[in-house]
C-alpha cells in the first residue's frame, strides 16, 4: 500500500517536471572576505566583525553561478536563501543582483551546523525545490556538515565535492573530487549538491552589472522566522595557528647539526 | 604587470557611513578593473591606445551616466554612487576614468539637464549602452583657462547653423559619435550644439606623444564650415554657465576619481615596504618609510571623507562650484603627492611597468591641470570667500 503510494508521487513528481521548471535553491553563507584580518574579542570566544567585508562563500557562488547556468539554459527557476541576521541581507541582493529571482533570509544567527541544516530544510520542504545546491564548506568556519545533514533530514539524495553537474528531466549526472581522481555519479532529482570550484570556474563567476543592480532592487527578500531547533554544538574558544618560525638553514654537509636540531630542538626524532 | 592585489583602505570605517547599495555598486566597479582593467592597462599606456573593448564593461558596471534616470538608459543612481564608481575606475586608471568622466558629465548631463525631450531620446540610452561615445568641445588653443573668451562660432543660416573654429586636448575626440560643442553666437553668448561625426567639415585628429593618459585617445575638434541641424542646439540653457555646469560635474567625479590612484599607490607601497627587505629587515620598519605610509594614509582619509561629504551636498543640490573646486584640487594635489611618494617607496622598481604607480604619477599631471587648473581652482575658493575674482 505504502509502495503503491509512493508510486503514484514519484509519477506525480515526474509529471510535475516535465511542465514545470526546475526549481533551485542556492544555500548561501556571508562570509568574511578572504583578504579580511582575523581577531576574536570576549577571550577568544567571537569573532571581531569590525571592518571586515563579507562576500558570498566561495563555494556557494560556484554553485550560484551554476544555478544561473540552469536558469538561462533549461529554463529553471533560481532561489537563494541565507540563515542569519539582517547584516547577511547585502550578500543576498548581491546574488539577487547577479541574477538569482527571489531570496529568502531566515532571521537568525548560524550557531551550528545542524541548526542551520534544519533550518535551511524547512526552507526546501516550503518551497518544493527539486534541486539544492550548497557549498562544500563554508570558509569562515569549514565545518562541510550542512550539506549532508540537509540531504538527510529532507531524505534527498546527495552529491558531496561536486565538480561537474547536469540535469536531464529528473536525472542528474555528477562528478564528485574523491582521493587522486574524481569519481562520475548518475542520481537523480531531488538532490542536494555540496558543490565546490568546477561546478564553474572561478573565470566564469559574474560581476553583478548595473542592470542587474537596478532589478535586484524590485526582487522579493523574503524574511522568515526560524523553527525551533537545537544547538548541538557550543564554541567554547577561538585559537590563531602559531605564527611561522623562522627557517633555519644547514649546510647539507653538516648532517651532524642538523641530526641535533632535529632531536634537541624541534623534537621530532 | 604584477597580479592586482588590490585591497582598499578604510581607515576611518567609512565603509559603513555607504548605503548597501552604494558598497555593492562599488564592489562590482571594482572586481570589474580588478578582472578587465588591470591585466591589460599596463600594455595599452605603454602603447598608448586606448582599449576599445573595454567600452562594452564600462556601460555594464554603469559608468555611462549612472545618475541619469532609467527612462534615458541610465541607472538613475544618486551621486555617491557615480563617485565610487569613478574612484574604483581611476584606481585602474585615470585615462579610463576620464572617458568615463567625459562620457557622463560632458556629454550625457548637459543633454540630459539642458536638451530638449527629442535629444534626451535619440542620444541618451544610446550613450548609457556605449553604442555611441561622446566627447566634451570647450578648451580652444588660445582659450584654457579663460574659455569665456573662445573664439569659436557659429551663425544662423535659416535652416541650419554655420560652425566654424576648433577645440583642443578633447578627451575621446578621435573615435566619438558625438561631441557636445561649446560656441558663440552673432551676439557672442555662448551656446552647445550637438555635432556628430560624419557632419562635412567635422575631423578630429588625433593629438600623439602624450606622456600621460597614455591609454585614453585625446584629440582636436576642427569645424570648417559645420553645417549643425537647427536641432541640435541644447535649448536649456546659454551662457558660460552652462559648460560650467558640466564641469561641475565632471570635477565632482575627479575628486572622488583621484582617491581611486592614491588608494592604489598607497596599498602598492605598503604591500612593497613590508616585503622588501633592506639592512636585514622589511623598509616598512624604517621610520622614514613609516612616515610616508602614515601621511599618505592621513591624507586619503581627510581626502575621502571630503568626497562623502561634498556627495552628500550634491545628492540635496546644496554643492557649490566653490566647493567643487575644493575637493578636485585638494584630491588631485593629495593624490600626485602620494604617486610621487609611493614611486620613491619602490625604489627602481617604481620606474617600471610591473607596478602601477609611475602610470598614476604621469596620469596625474594631467588630471591636475585638466578641468580647471590647480591654481585656478585656489583662484575660486579665493573668489568664493573674498568675493574678489583674482582672475579677471
Amino acid at each position: 500500500m505504502h509502495n503503491k503510494f509512493r508510486r503514484i508521487a514519484l509519477s506525480l513528481w515526474s509529471f510535475n517536471q516535465s511542465f514545470y521548471p526546475m526549481k533551485i535553491l542556492v544555500c548561501i553563507s556571508n562570509v568574511p572576505d578572504t583578504t579580511s584580518k582575523i581577531n576574536f574579542t570576549d577571550g577568544d570566544t567571537q569573532f571581531d566583525k569590525n571592518g571586515v567585508q563579507y562576500v558570498i562563500n566561495p563555494n556557494d557562488e560556484f554553485g550560484l553561478t551554476r544555478a544561473m547556468w540552469f536558469k538561462e539554459k533549461q529554463g529553471a527557476t533560481v532561489h537563494v536563501v541565507s540563515v542569519g541576521e539582517a547584516d547577511a541581507e547585502p550578500t543576498l541582493r548581491k546574488a539577487l543582483a547577479i541574477g538569482a529571482d527571489e531570496a529568502i533570509r531566515v532571521n537568525a544567527h548560524p550557531s551550528d551546523g545542524f541548526f542551520v541544516a534544519r533550518q535551511l530544510a524547512e526552507v526546501v520542504q516550503k518551497g518544493e525545490y527539486s534541486l539544492v545546491i550548497a557549498g562544500r564548506e563554508s570558509i569562515d568556519y569549514n565545518g562541510g556538515m550542512v550539506p549532508g545533514m540537509l540531504a538527510h533530514l529532507l531524505g534527498m539524495n546527495f552529491v558531496n565535492t561536486c565538480i561537474s553537474l547536469e540535469i536531464d528531466g529528473n536525472n542528474a549526472t555528477a562528478e564528485r573530487e574523491i582521493d587522486g581522481g574524481k569519481e562520475t555519479l548518475s542520481t537523480s532529482l531531488p538532490l542536494v549538491i555540496g558543490g565546490q570550484k568546477g561546478l564553474v570556474e572561478e573565470s566564469d563567476l559574474r560581476i553583478p552589472n548595473m542592470r542587474g543592480i537596478m532589478m535586484a532592487r524590485k526582487k522579493a527578500l523574503h524574511l522568515v522566522e526560524p523553527v525551533e531547533a537545537p544547538q548541538r554544538t557550543q564554541d567554547q574558544k577561538f585559537e590563531k595557528p602559531a605564527p611561522k618560525g623562522a627557517v633555519k638553514l644547514v649546510d647539507a654537509n653538516n648532517l651532524d647539526q642538523l641530526i641535533d636540531l632535529l632531536h634537541n630542538e624541534a623534537k621530532v626524532i | 604587470m604584477k597580479a592586482d592585489l588590490f585591497e582598499a583602505p578604510d581607515y576611518y570605517l567609512l565603509d559603513d557611513l555607504l548605503s548597501e547599495e552604494h558598497k555593492l555598486v562599488r564592489d562590482a566597479a571594482r572586481a570589474w578593473v580588478k578582472r578587465d582593467i588591470s591585466p591589460i592597462i599596463e600594455e595599452y599606456a605603454q602603447k598608448a591606445e586606448f582599449p576599445t573593448q573595454i567600452i562594452k564593461g564600462l556601460a555594464e558596471i554603469g559608468a555611462f551616466g549612472p545618475y541619469i534616470p532609467e527612462e534615458y538608459g541610465g541607472a538613475g543612481l544618486d551621486q555617491i554612487s557615480y563617485g565610487l564608481i569613478m574612484q574604483e575606475i581611476e584606481r585602474g586608471d585615470s585615462g579610463v576614468r576620464s572617458t568615463a568622466s567625459v562620457q557622463s558629465s560632458l556629454v550625457m548631463y548637459p543633454i540630459f539637464a539642458y536638451g530638449t525631450e527629442e535629444q534626451r531620446q535619440k542620444y541618451l540610452p544610446k550613450l548609457a549602452s556605449g553604442e555611441w561615445m561622446g566627447c566634451f568641445g570647450l578648451t580652444e588653443p588660445n582659450h584654457g583657462s579663460n574659455p569665456g573668451g573662445m573664439e569659436t562660432k557659429f551663425q544662423d543660416k535659416g535652416d541650419h547653423f554655420l560652425l566654424n573654429g576648433a577645440k583642443l586636448w578633447i578627451s575621446n575626440s578621435p573615435f566619438a559619435d558625438v561631441a557636445v560643442v561649446w560656441a558663440k553666437n552673432e551676439e557672442g553668448r555662448i551656446h552647445g550644439l550637438i555635432v556628430e561625426r560624419g557632419m562635412e567639415g567635422f575631423t578630429t585628429p588625433e593629438t600623439h606623444n602624450k606622456w600621460s593618459l597614455r591609454a585614453s585617445a585625446t584629440g582636436e575638434l576642427i569645424f570648417d564650415n559645420v553645417k549643425v541641424p537647427k536641432e541640435n542646439l541644447l535649448p536649456g540653457k546659454n551662457g558660460l554657465g552652462a559648460p560650467l555646469g558640466c564641469l561641475d560635474s565632471a570635477r565632482y567625479g575627479i575628486a572622488w576619481g583621484a582617491i581611486g590612484a592614491a588608494m592604489d599607490c598607497y596599498d602598492t607601497a605598503l604591500r612593497y615596504a613590508l616585503e622588501r627587505e633592506q639592512f636585514g629587515k622589511p623598509i616598512a620598519g624604517f621610520q622614514l618609510q613609516q612616515k610616508k605610509l602614515a601621511e599618505m594614509i592621513t591624507e586619503i582619509t581627510k581626502a575621502q571623507l571630503l568626497a562623502f561629504r561634498l556627495g552628500q551636498l550634491k545628492n540635496e543640490g546644496r554643492a557649490s562650484t566653490a566647493q567643487i573646486s575644493m575637493a578636485k584640487r585638494n584630491n588631485v594635489d593629495m593624490a600626485i603627492k602620494i604617486a610621487r611618494e609611493a614611486r620613491q617607496m619602490l625604489g627602481g622598481m617604481g620606474i617600471t611597468g610591473d607596478y602601477s604607480i609611475m602610470r598614476h604619477m604621469m596620469n596625474l599631471e594631467s588630471v591636475i591641470t585638466y578641468e580647471g587648473t590647480h591654481d585656478i581652482h585656489l583662484l575660486i575658493t579665493g573668489a568664493d570667500i573674498t568675493g574678489i575674482p583674482a582672475f579677471k
